[in-house]
């Protein structure tokens, strides 16, 4: 390899390289489907759900640890929302404002409980959360009936299919968490801590870090963003079901944080990265729809990319350790 | 070996290194951190490849490509490090990798047999069943030894294998030594300690900047020399001297009646402005524990800890931090450093509250300023502040931490093996540096296993025995001898 592309690659830019030749050939194949604003901003949209559990995701990972219980919290907090909501004697603001904070102290309450066990005992956070998965699973059939709880207020519909300046109303959720995470991440004490806490725990406790709040934390965040989703779902759907985010969306969440170079082990990790990730699998997704690949393929093509890019980074570490 | 040589990007880790290592004797190596011993012995023992140069054993030259290539070729590597799993038992480790099978099973029996029979040709016993977490470090280090053994090395490589021991121990391993030479192994011998070379080493050669300085019989070469070869220029006084404690200095740590049991009971001691306090003992006397429990690392069963005056309630090592202790542990990598931030990162770890503005967000700009102030201050040898921590050599490290904990306003330092494993040059550093603090009006608790180091580094010594206090000494009242008399309870 020569220098030239040894530097490209090592700076991400093959990765943009191959990605521009590849939608643009599908693009021609797609007759020009693919790259117009159009598509992009739908396929925006799509991601903007996985993106927003890859940013809580993230931050657990980071610590070294994971939550399993995120999309069963999606149908969770949908179902209690969807219940709050018909039950709340507002309409207008009040009534959306109230909902969400509802959802959003059902999914903290969750990522708190998830913690628990992890910081008093220093049980595995895959079992906790695990558990936490079951429960709340459960417990969205019984707030539920098994049945989909129809939302009566049309107000949620119009937020949830809505657009501002043409963006659909997810994406800008997308963007504000995302920008928020990041800052939280990158330039806040907490951030920097929850870094050092993945990295090594005994040296940040020394550090006179309050390593079990922190940890606290992250699965407050991931349990609040799994909420924020289980809102958005509900709003466009007008209803809260107990199916909502239990299939795929636990492990493409954690498949756009892995593809966006957190590192599983700890102590390593970007929020826009996660934001790349989910990007890089919707318009995977996307492109092979319009060209009609089998959708059983697409699952197999899927896997290999998420291996690739995986094992890409990691080359591309080592070599910049050695340099 | 003869003209080996190893760049690294931007470095020159080797350059026509040769050495020779007979048959039946022991070798020293000697040098400062980063003059090239640990990749000459990476190298040896295929971990690395060199870029130049040729090894030859008994006459033939021999390619190591690998660490499988090295162990057919009867290299061992006992690294300082043990490579041991801690969930297997003594038996199961010194055969790791080894296991006699038969029709595709584990051969439990011939296994036993072939560990004993090691354990009986090297005159040692271990408790086989025994989980490696379970043996002390001694016993560890005797499965490792072991372990190269019973795959027939006949070429040992000891990396500072006396760090972590008692003397006690050190003698057992010096008797073992001797007679692994007798049966005609040849040892390179690593060793930062200058006062056991000449009880241990036939030759010893000293490595500078990846270059051999100098080889010479150990009788010939007394320690004053092999310091002066290994920095490069006489290192007349090793320790700084210490001012006097002023008659008049106020009580900074005053610790009453600190129990943790069962590790340590009933510690009552005071540490005054300007004053180092020396905790001497063997290892597993409970003088790790004292700081722990000071500082808040593990709580403790009883006890009150005064500081300037005001009792303080430690409950965790924030509450200790807040009450103004710095506490520097032993174990850097695992209890000191994020070895995954940079030095810039690690060192405002603690004391991050500092750099946060107005809106609580970090200021980039402020963190940098103080982090290249401190890599300033403490010569840290660092390409730039956004260098991983992993990166830098044990000295250098070392002074991040500290770099950490000076960010802070602390009255009270517990420094625990403040100089375990580095090199003389930053030893000395850091020596300047406690002298500094104690200028500033600081009180400094120090552990250290180190005799000549508690000797020549402490005002007061105290010698901890069972989890307890049980001598005093003053600088001047201090022989190495009485010393270690009391901390073995050798004599009353």
């Amino acid at each position: 390899m020569s220098a030239i592309l040894k530097n490209l690659w090592l700076r991400n830019t093959v990765l943009v390289i191959v990605v521009a030749i590849f939608m643009t050939i599908v693009n021609m194949a797609a007759k020009g489907q693919f790259l117009n604003p159009r598509n992009l901003v739908t396929v925006l949209e799509q991601i903007s759900y996985n993106c927003i559990l890859g940013v809580g995701q993230t931050f657990v990972i980071i610590t070294a640890g994971i939550d399993l219980s995120i999309g069963s919290l999606v149908a969770l907090t949908g179902v209690v929302m969807a219940q709050v909501a018909n039950h709340l004697p507002f309409d207008g603001a009040p009534l959306v404002l109230i909902t969400l904070l509802a959802g959003l102290a059902v999914g903290a309450a969750a990522g708190w409980i998830n913690a628990l066990p992890v910081v008093k005992l220093n049980l595995p956070p895959f079992i906790t959360t695990f558990a936490m998965l079951e429960v709340t699973l459960g417990l969205s059939y019984i707030f539920s009936g098994g049945q989909p709880v129809a939302v009566n207020n049309a107000i949620f519909s119009s937020i949830g299919t809505g657009s501002i300046f043409g963006l659909p109303v997810p994406v800008i959720w997308m963007v504000v968490v995302v920008a928020i995470a990041s800052v939280l991440l990158t330039r806040t004490r907490f951030g920097r801590y929850v870094v050092a806490l993945g990295g090594n725990e005994e040296a940040a406790r020394l550090a006179g870090i309050a390593t079990a709040r922190v940890k606290t934390m992250v699965y407050v965040i991931s349990g609040m963003c799994a909420a924020i989703v289980g809102f958005l779902y509900m709003a466009r759907f007008s209803s809260g079901s107990p199916d909502t985010g239990t299939h795929d969306e636990l492990l493409e969440a954690i498949a756009a944080v892995v593809v966006g170079g957190t590192s599983l082990m700890g102590g390593q990790g970007s929020i826009l990265g996660t934001f790349f990730g989910a990007l890089l699998i919707g318009l995977l997704y996307n492109a092979m729809n319009l060209i009609h690949v089998d959708s059983y393929l697409q699952k197999v093509v899927l896997g290999v990319v998420i291996l690739l890019a995986v094992v890409l980074d990691e080359l591309r570490k080592r070599y910049l350790a050695k340099a | 070996m003869r003209g080996i040589g190893k760049s690294f990007p931007g470095v020159r880790a080797l350059s026509g290194v040769s050495l020779t290592l007979n048959a039946g004797e022991v070798l020293a190596l000697v040098g400062e951190n980063g003059a090239g011993k640990s990749t000459l012995m990476k190298i040896l023992a295929g971990a690395l490849r060199a870029d130049h140069g040729s090894i030859a054993i008994d006459g033939a030259e021999v390619q190591i490509a690998s660490p499988h290539d090295a162990e057919r070729l009867g290299i061992g590597m006992i690294y300082q490090e043990f490579n041991l799993v801690p969930q297997l038992n003594a038996l199961q480790n010194i055969l790791l990798g080894n296991e006699p099978v038969r029709g595709g099973m584990l051969d439990e029996r011939a296994a036993a047999q072939r560990a004993s029979a090691v354990l009986r040709d090297l005159g040692i016993e271990l408790p086989l069943d025994r989980p490696a977490s379970r043996l002390s470090v001694a016993q560890q280090q005797l499965i490792e030894i072991a372990k190269a053994l019973s795959k027939h090395a006949r070429i040992i490589v000891m990396d500072e294998p006396t760090a972590a021991l008692t003397d006690r121990e050190i003698d057992a391993l010096f008797a073992l030594i001797a007679r692994l030479k007798a049966a005609g192994a040849g040892i390179i011998y690593i060793s930062h300690r200058m006062e056991e070379l000449p009880k241990i080493a036939d030759r010893i050669t000293v490595l500078r900047d990846g270059s051999v300085v100098e080889t010479r019989e150990a009788t010939q070469f007394p320690p004053s020399d092999v310091i002066r070869a290994m920095v490069g220029r006489p290192l007349d006084a090793h320790f700084p001297a210490l001012d006097p404690v002023r008659p008049d200095a106020p009580v900074v740590l005053d610790v009453r009646d600190l129990s943790r049991r069962p590790a340590i009971a009933n510690i009552d001691f005071s540490v005054r402005a300007g004053e180092i306090v020396g905790l001497a003992g063997l290892i597993g006397a409970g003088r790790t524990e004292i700081v722990r429990a000071i500082a808040g690392a593990d709580i403790p069963d009883t006890g009150t800890v005064t500081i300037d005056a005001k009792t303080v309630r430690i409950r965790a090592p924030h509450d200790g931090i807040a009450a103004g202790i710095a506490f520097i542990t032993e174990d850097r990598k695992g209890q000191g450093l994020v070895l995954g931030m940079s030095v810039r990162e690690n060192i405002t770890l603690a004391h991050l509250a500092q750099f946060v503005n107005r809106e609580h967000l970090i200021s980039r700009s402020r963190e940098e300023e103080s982090a290249r102030k401190m890599i300033g201050e403490l010569h840290v040898r660092t390409p730039s502040p956004e260098q991983l921590v992993r990166n830098l050599s044990g000295g250098n490290q070392q002074k991040v931490v500290l770099a950490k904990w000076l960010l802070g306003q602390a009255r009270v330092f517990l420094f625990d093996e403040p100089t375990r494993g580095i090199d003389v040059g930053a030893k000395s550093e850091i020596y300047t540096l406690m002298k500094t603090l104690l200028e500033n009006g600081a009180a400094i608790v120090m552990v250290s296993s180190e005799l000549p180091e508690v000797l020549g580094m402490s005002h007061r010594i105290l010698v901890v025995r069972d989890g307890g206090i049980v001598r005093e000494f003053t600088r001047e009242g201090a022989t190495p001898e009485a010393v270690i008399a009391a901390a073995t309870g050798a004599a009353a």
